[in-house]
């Protein structure tokens, strides 16, 4: 059986940075419990940090240099699509939401995300539902129900009674994904260039 | 193959001096440097149109009907008449018109233009931009080839028993070449017609102007035009020369930080490296330029932007006098090596009309066998 591209993108900015551990941890969580049944999975991280300046010239030229084009093709090609941010003045980092305003709004439709985000306090929780969601439900994803947000304090800390502790939460999200993915077939490598024959084009414009 | 330059008709201001040309003096710098390319040896001079500030050209066929009477053997072009905002009864006339004042030295290249509020002032939506570009290119390759026209579609007023005036010279249409940048539509336009595809090459990496131009060939030869090394094929490049690299860099350099269009993003040198442009001695040029034909194929027409960023009237004509004199002689050489004898020329009206009258003889003398 083919192998599951999952892609993994970070836009957390300090190195080692806690949002790239939660990336991590939901990557893992996810090949785990897609192994168990018997189904591969080849990961590839993309760390926004790297691409930064690439994706402020892609605003000003136009185009991706060559190492953002690598990451946006590792995003599009992917089946499924891990996305965590801080969350920074409320909502997704600038840097997270620039990388995916770069890519073509289509290039997501139909592809399970699991969001998940950082951030100093728990308060800020729920930007995920009213920032992040919308984002991805825009680009016509499929946004998996369950959302991980990482406090600071939730590294160090066991659940409590409305919520359980955050690796429960990474396997619970996982788990969705890994579902999700079980029951689908791997992504054939995207064709070249695809046209629509002129006389379709010619015929599309008879009233 | 066809060399010469193409300008967008920018105001901007010189980065160097903080100097801003007025309309009239960039409208009358296009001029001189369409002249000039002539005088230096160059095929064709295409100008862009646009319809706002900070752009000059709005008029292209009452400047190249201008130019053309102030020149002898240069091709005026476009670069791109607005197929779109431009009704398509009008662009046949304008440039019939301009096809017998310049003898037939002129062609034109369709574009659909990307800025959106240009649609509405003329009456049209750029969401239907590749619609409008399908509809009115057709009617316009109608309006050329058929003497009285009944036509009926979405964007534009029906026409009765309608003539476009005068008829193309010679009853040959003018070339046209259909511009694109990233719309595989216009590459499919293109090859469907048997018309010219050309590629900006300026803003984008060389691998997708490559792909662009591979999709045009392999479409011409579908619809039966000729075989894909027989499509006529036409590249954007863009330079700055002086005799050592060093200089020209030093010199490019403020012009380039703060172009328009790509200034204030990435440095210089990753430009360069990512796109076509070439800034260096006139033998990086030469290199480079040459580079274009192991991209694409053999092709046609190879016109370079020289004359934008504020780059100020006198530095552009030194810029022509490095191209005609030490640039573009070369390139005729080694172009010319090793071109398959079935690659055709860059298109003229000439040629065209030789090429109907072949096509008229050769249907003469099977009727005469069939009877």
């Amino acid at each position: 059986m083919t192998v599951f591209k999952l892609a993994v993108v970070s836009a957390g900015l300090s190195k080692p940075s806690s949002t790239r551990l939660l990336a991590d941890r939901l990557a893992e969580s996810t090949v785990r419990q897609l192994a168990l049944q018997g189904r591969e999975v080849e990961v590839t991280v993309v760390e926004l940090r790297d691409l930064a300046g690439d994706i402020a010239n892609n605003f000003v030229t136009g185009f991706p240099a060559a190492a953002l084009r690598g990451a946006i093709e590792a995003v599009t090609d992917a089946d499924a699509l891990i996305a965590v941010t801080p969350i920074f003045t409320a909502s997704y980092s600038g840097l997270f939401k620039s990388f995916f305003d770069v890519i073509d709004q289509d290039a997501l439709t139909g592809k399970p995300v699991l969001i998940a985000a950082t951030g100093g306090t728990p308060r800020h929780s729920l930007a995920l539902e009213h920032a992040v969601r919308p984002l991805f439900s825009y680009l016509r994803a499929v946004v998996l129900p369950t959302a991980v947000y990482a406090a600071t304090d939730d590294w160090g800390a066991a659940g409590d009674g409305h919520t359980d502790g955050l690796p429960r939460r990474i396997d619970r999200a996982a788990g969705e994904l890994a579902a999700l993915l079980a029951g689908r077939t791997p992504a054939e490598p995207s064709l070249p260039e695809q046209v629509v024959p002129f006389a379709e084009q010619l015929a599309a414009l008879r009233v | 193959m066809q060399f010469g330059i193409f300008s967008v008709g920018d105001v901007t201001t010189d980065p160097t001096t903080g100097r801003t040309p007025s309309e009239h003096e960039r409208i009358k710098a296009m001029v001189a440097i369409a002249k000039k390319a002539e005088e230096v040896g160059l095929d064709v001079f295409a100008t862009g149109e646009h319809h706002n500030p900070p752009f000059v050209p709005s008029s292209p066929t009452t400047m190249l009907g201008y130019i053309a009477a102030q020149t002898d053997r240069i091709i005026l072009s476009t670069s791109t008449t607005l197929i779109t905002t431009n009704d398509p009864v009008k662009i046949a006339e304008d440039y019939a018109m301009l096809q017998h004042l310049t003898d037939g030295r002129m062609d034109l290249m369709m574009g659909r233009g990307n800025t959106g509020p240009v649609y509405p002032w003329f009456g049209k939506d750029i969401r239907q931009g590749i619609p409008l570009a399908v509809e009115n290119y057709a009617l316009l390759h109608q309006l050329w080839r058929e003497e009285v026209v009944d036509w009926q579609g979405r964007f534009r007023t029906p026409l009765q028993s309608f003539t476009s005036t005068p008829r193309p010279l010679d009853d040959v249409p003018p070339f046209v070449w259909h511009g694109s940048i990233r719309s595989p539509e216009i590459a499919e336009q293109a090859a469907y017609y048997g018309d010219g595809f050309f590629h900006n090459n300026i803003f984008w990496p060389q691998e997708h102007t490559r792909r662009m131009v591979a999709l045009y060939r392999e479409r011409y030869a579908h619809y039966g035009h000729g075989t894909a090394e027989q499509a006529i094929v036409g590249l954007g490049g863009q330079v700055f020369m002086r005799k050592n690299s060093q200089d020209a860099v030093r010199e490019f350099r403020p012009y380039f930080d703060n172009a328009p269009v790509y200034g204030h993003g990435p440095s210089l040198e990753e430009f360069t490296e990512q796109t076509p442009l070439t800034v260096g001695s006139p033998q990086e040029v030469i290199e480079r330029t040459l580079g274009f034909r192991e991209a694409v194929g053999d092709y046609q027409r190879q016109l370079f932007l020289m004359d934008h960023a504020g780059l100020p009237l006198k530095t552009v004509l030194e810029q022509l006098d490095l191209l005609g004199e030490e640039v573009v002689p070369v390139l005729r050489e080694e172009f010319a090596k090793g071109r398959p004898a079935e690659v055709p020329d860059g298109p003229t009206h000439a040629a065209l009309v030789a090429a109907r009258n072949d096509a008229d003889e050769k249907k003469n003398e099977k009727a005469e066998v069939a009877k």
